[in-house]
C-alpha cells in the first residue's frame, strides 16, 4: 500500500500548518528563555572582603568604591560589568575588560576591591585568567 | 444460581465505544514496549483513535474513550495509581478539555493535525503541572520544557496525519464534509 508523500500533504490544511508553525515557536523560545546557562543576572561588588553592593545587571550604572589606594570606580551595563578605573599599579582587573559571564571575577588585589556576576544557571563556580 | 432480573442491553454506542478503546489499549501496551529516550517522551499513538473517534463520533465519546484506555492501559501495565497513571490522566484530561475547543474551528481551516498538537501541547502543559506540584517540586522540571515542546509538535503532526489518513479512509473526515453528525451507521 503506498501513499505518497504529496498525499500526506494534501491531509493538512493551512490552519494545521499555523499550529505546527506556532508549536515550533514556542519550542525555539522555551529553549532560548530556559536554557540561557551563563548568563548573569547581579554583579557583586566586594571591598576588604565585605559586600558593599549587589546591583543587578539591568540598567546602566556606575558604582564608586573607596579602597585603602584609592577610589575604584565600577562600570555596570545591560548584561555586563567591567573595573573601568583602579588606583593599583597593574591595572589587572581594569585590563580584564568587560566580564560577561556568570561566575567571572574581576579582582583589584592591591586596592582590595573584587567584582564577580552572579546568576542563576552560572556554567561556573568562578573563573580564572 | 438464579437468573438475574436486570438485564444489561449494551446499546450499539456502548459497542462502538468498547471497540474504539480496546483499539486505544492495544496501541497504549505495544507503545509500552517501544524504549524511550526520556521519561515522558513517547508518541501517544492511542491518541490516533481520540482523535478519530472525535471527528466521527463526537466529544463525549472521545471522553469515553481516552479514559478507559487510561484506566484499563494502566491497570495491564501495572501502572495504576502510580505516579505515572497519574500523569496520564491529567494529560488525558487536559487535553480532552482543549478538544472540545478545538473541534469548534473552522473545519476548513483547522483538520485533525491541528487538534492533535494543540491536544499534545495540553497532555505535556498539565503532566509538567503535575509532575512540578507533586512528583518534582523543583523548577528543575521545566528545564526539560523545549524537548517536551518539540515531541509534541514532531508526535501531534504525525498522530494528526495518521488520524487525518484513517477519517479519509473510513469517509468522516474530508474537510467540508459534515463529520460525526451523522445517523450511527455500521463501522
Amino acid at each position: 500500500m503506498s501513499f505518497p508523500l504529496a498525499a500526506w500533504r494534501a491531509l493538512l490544511r493551512p490552519g494545521d500548518v499555523l499550529i505546527a508553525a506556532a508549536g515550533l515557536a514556542v519550542c525555539v523560545h522555551a529553549a532560548a528563555v530556559l536554557w540561557q546557562g551563563g548568563r548573569p543576572e547581579t554583579a557583586v561588588v566586594r571591598a576588604g572582603g565585605k559586600v558593599v553592593a549587589e546591583v543587578a545587571l539591568s540598567a546602566p550604572r556606575v558604582v564608586e568604591v573607596a579602597g585603602p589606594l584609592g577610589t575604584t570606580r565600577i562600570e555596570i551595563q545591560p548584561g555586563r560589568a567591567r573595573v573601568a578605573a583602579d588606583p593599583g599599579p597593574r591595572q589587572y582587573c581594569v585590563r580584564q575588560g568587560w566580564l560577561t559571564q556568570a561566575g567571572a571575577v574581576a579582582i583589584c588585589a592591591p586596592n582590595e576591591v573584587s567584582l564577580s556576576l552572579t546568576g542563576r544557571g552560572a556554567d561556573y563556580d568562578s573563573l580564572n585568567y | 444460581m438464579t437468573h438475574s432480573t436486570i438485564e444489561l442491553l449494551p446499546s450499539p454506542k456502548d459497542r462502538r465505544i468498547a471497540r474504539h478503546a480496546a483499539a486505544a489499549i492495544v496501541l497504549t501496551v505495544a507503545e509500552a514496549a517501544i524504549p524511550l529516550p526520556l521519561p515522558g517522551v513517547k508518541p501517544g499513538l492511542a491518541n490516533i483513535v481520540t482523535l478519530i473517534v472525535l471527528a466521527r463520533w463526537g466529544w463525549r465519546e472521545a471522553v469515553w474513550v481516552a479514559l478507559l484506555r487510561v484506566f484499563a492501559g494502566s491497570l495491564l501495565l501495572g501502572q495504576f495509581l502510580a505516579p505515572g497513571f497519574f500523569l496520564s490522566l491529567s494529560g488525558a484530561l487536559a487535553s480532552l478539555v482543549v478538544l472540545g475547543l478545538a473541534m469548534h474551528l473552522p473545519r476548513h481551516w483547522f483538520g485533525p493535525v491541528s487538534h492533535s498538537i494543540l491536544a499534545a501541547f495540553a497532555h505535556i502543559g498539565a503532566q509538567l503541572v503535575v509532575a512540578r506540584l507533586w512528583l518534582v517540586p523543583h523548577d528543575g522540571v521545566f528545564y526539560l520544557v523545549p524537548v517536551f515542546a518539540l515531541a509534541a509538535v514532531v508526535f501531534g503532526l504525525v498522530n494528526g496525519l495518521v488520524a487525518a489518513r484513517l477519517l479519509e479512509e473510513l469517509g468522516g473526515g474530508t474537510p467540508g464534509d459534515d463529520k460525526g453528525k451523522e445517523a450511527v451507521r455500521p463501522a
